[in-house]
């Protein structure tokens, strides 16, 4: 088994309406419990927007703390699902059932050394 | 020397070195040590067989002494993970494995290099590489590309499939239209750039096309079920048919209303029209047997062009893109004369392509508006990158207008 980092790639500005938003996640509800069910489920979130992001960068012996996000772009990370699953076939179909549900791009990326 | 000599192992290798690393990817679980393995074996075969001379199975042979050479690297090697590769190995007594097995292991690897999840350069260029048995400089050279960008490609391709594990596997029913759309796409776009190289001084790159229909074939011989497979395979045989014909002896483009039908390959017209006899029988018509079977009425000359321009409205049924829009256009021109063609052309937009500028030329030229049609000569010939087809369309353009003599 391997794991696969599925993350959802949100474009900036003010999220949907609430009649709008109110359908999606009702569907990435039931592709999570999909997940769940079928034993692939590791972990999953939902993230804050950007702007609450704070940045650590090392800085000699001192780190210094400065308000994130680290990179602005036109889209960022709005949640991630990790999934155990066989192979890159399984994860791209949790990936794609991730997608509809969403209506966001879905990056799907192997966890390096099995997650361990 | 007496025996066989490398022009032996050369041609064994051509015809298996795909079956091989197919065979060696699924024993060893890794296509980097499968390629070594192979490799290998045929470099043992190299020093052998001029003396020995070549074996009964020479792709058997390759085969074992592959999986021998994999036992032994993994023995010398001998860290755990490979100590675990030799275990498998020996539980696998591997006696020549049979044809059906082969079969599975060739689909499994050609399914593999045209994932959709690499990028499409470099599943052409792995196909090429792991099914085809080309080098890495002969890939290189048949796109145009710098060896290095091609090894890289091949490099990261392998790297992806190992590290976020693309299964080598067939895909199940469900996804196999769409995963057998990729592999066609794959073949046929190998032969569209061999069939008309989009730069260089020759129009025709003979090696590509001759690779694109050996794999054509092959995946014929692999799923003889699959209507599209074959319709794949009808059309590159017709197109190949005309290869000799499309080019004249000083180089330039010869159209297909202009060609020599004596230099036509009948055998392959005859194959191309018996598939494309087949598929129409199966019933379950795709854009791959649309495209033949309006191939197959051009080699029966002269077409029925209301055959063709019914064939084409299918196709962009099928598959609506301008491309289609102007074949169909210069169809509907024989039906219903240039200036009908020339309405829908002027309807359509495919910026950047020599194609639409040619045949608004070629139209405009039919209707005796001369100066338009050499402004559209000079459009193409601004955008053909191709030396045979520019050298038609400046002669056309000379035609239109002796005066300004060829052009760009």
């Amino acid at each position: 088994m391997a794991q696969y980092l599925l993350s959802i790639q949100q474009p900036a500005g003010d999220p949907p309406a609430p009649e709008v938003l109110g359908p999606i996640m009702r569907d990435v509800t039931r592709v999570d419990d999909e997940i769940r069910a079928a034993g692939a489920w590791v972990f999953a979130a939902a993230l804050f927007p950007p702007a609450t992001a704070t940045v650590l960068r090392p800085a000699g012996d001192d780190v210094l703390v400065t308000d994130g996000p680290y990179a602005e772009g036109k889209e960022h990370v709005g949640g991630f699902t990790v999934v155990d699953v066989p192979d890159l076939d399984a994860a791209l179909e949790w990936g794609r059932r991730l997608a509809r549900a969403t209506t966001l791009p879905v990056e799907v990326r192997p966890v390096a050394g099995n997650g361990v | 020397m007496t025996g066989p000599g490398p022009a032996a192992v050369e041609a064994v290798f051509r015809s298996s070195y795909g079956r091989a690393v197919a065979v060696l990817t699924r024993l060893l679980g890794d296509i980097d040590a499968a390629e070594e393995a192979v490799q290998d074996a045929f470099a043992t075969a190299l020093q052998r067989w001029p003396a020995e001379g070549v074996p009964p199975s020479p792709a058997g042979w390759i085969v074992a002494t592959a999986r021998n050479r994999a036992i032994d690297r993994v023995r010398r090697e001998s860290t755990r993970d490979t100590r675990h590769r030799a275990a498998l190995l020996l539980q696998d007594p591997g006696p020549p494995p049979e044809e059906g097995a082969v079969r599975d292991d060739r689909l499994r690897l050609l399914f593999t290099c045209c994932h959709p999840a690499l990028a499409p350069a470099a599943r052409v260029a792995l196909t090429l590489r792991l099914v085809g048995g080309l080098t890495t400089a002969e890939i290189a050279h048949a796109f145009l590309v710098p060896e290095a960008t091609t090894a890289q490609r091949i490099v990261r391709a392998k790297a992806k499939i190992r590290d976020a594990r693309i299964p080598y596997r067939v895909p199940r029913e469900a996804d196999l239209p769409d995963r057998l759309g990729g592999v066609l796409a794959v073949v046929y776009l190998v032969y569209t750039e061999g069939h008309t190289a989009s730069s260089g001084d020759r129009l025709v790159r003979t090696d590509l096309c001759a690779e694109a229909v050996r794999l054509a074939r092959e995946l014929a011989e692999l799923m003889p079920d699959e209507p599209e497979v074959l319709g794949l395979l009808a059309l590159l045989l017709l197109g190949e048919s005309r290869r000799a014909a499309r080019v004249s002896p000083s180089g330039e483009l010869v159209p297909l209303a202009g060609q020599d039908r004596r230099l036509w390959d009948a055998d392959l017209v005859a194959e191309g029209q018996d598939l494309v006899r087949r598929c129409l029988r199966r019933d379950a018509p795709g854009p791959y047997q649309v495209q033949a079977a309006i191939q197959a009425v051009h080699s029966d000359p002269p077409p029925d062009w209301r055959q063709v321009v019914a064939l084409y409205d299918h196709l962009l049924a099928l598959t609506p893109s301008p491309v289609v829009a102007l074949n169909r256009a210069v169809a509907v021109a024989e039906v219903s004369g240039p200036a009908a063609g020339l309405a829908l052309v002027d309807a359509l937009d495919l910026p950047r392509s020599h194609l639409l500028p040619a045949v608004r030329a070629d139209l405009l030229r039919r209707l005796g508006r001369r100066a338009e049609a050499a402004a559209a000569y000079d459009r193409a010939l601004a955008l053909a990158g191709n030396a045979a087809e520019r050298a038609f369309l400046a002669r056309r353009r000379a035609e239109v207008s002796p005066s300004d003599g060829a052009g760009a």
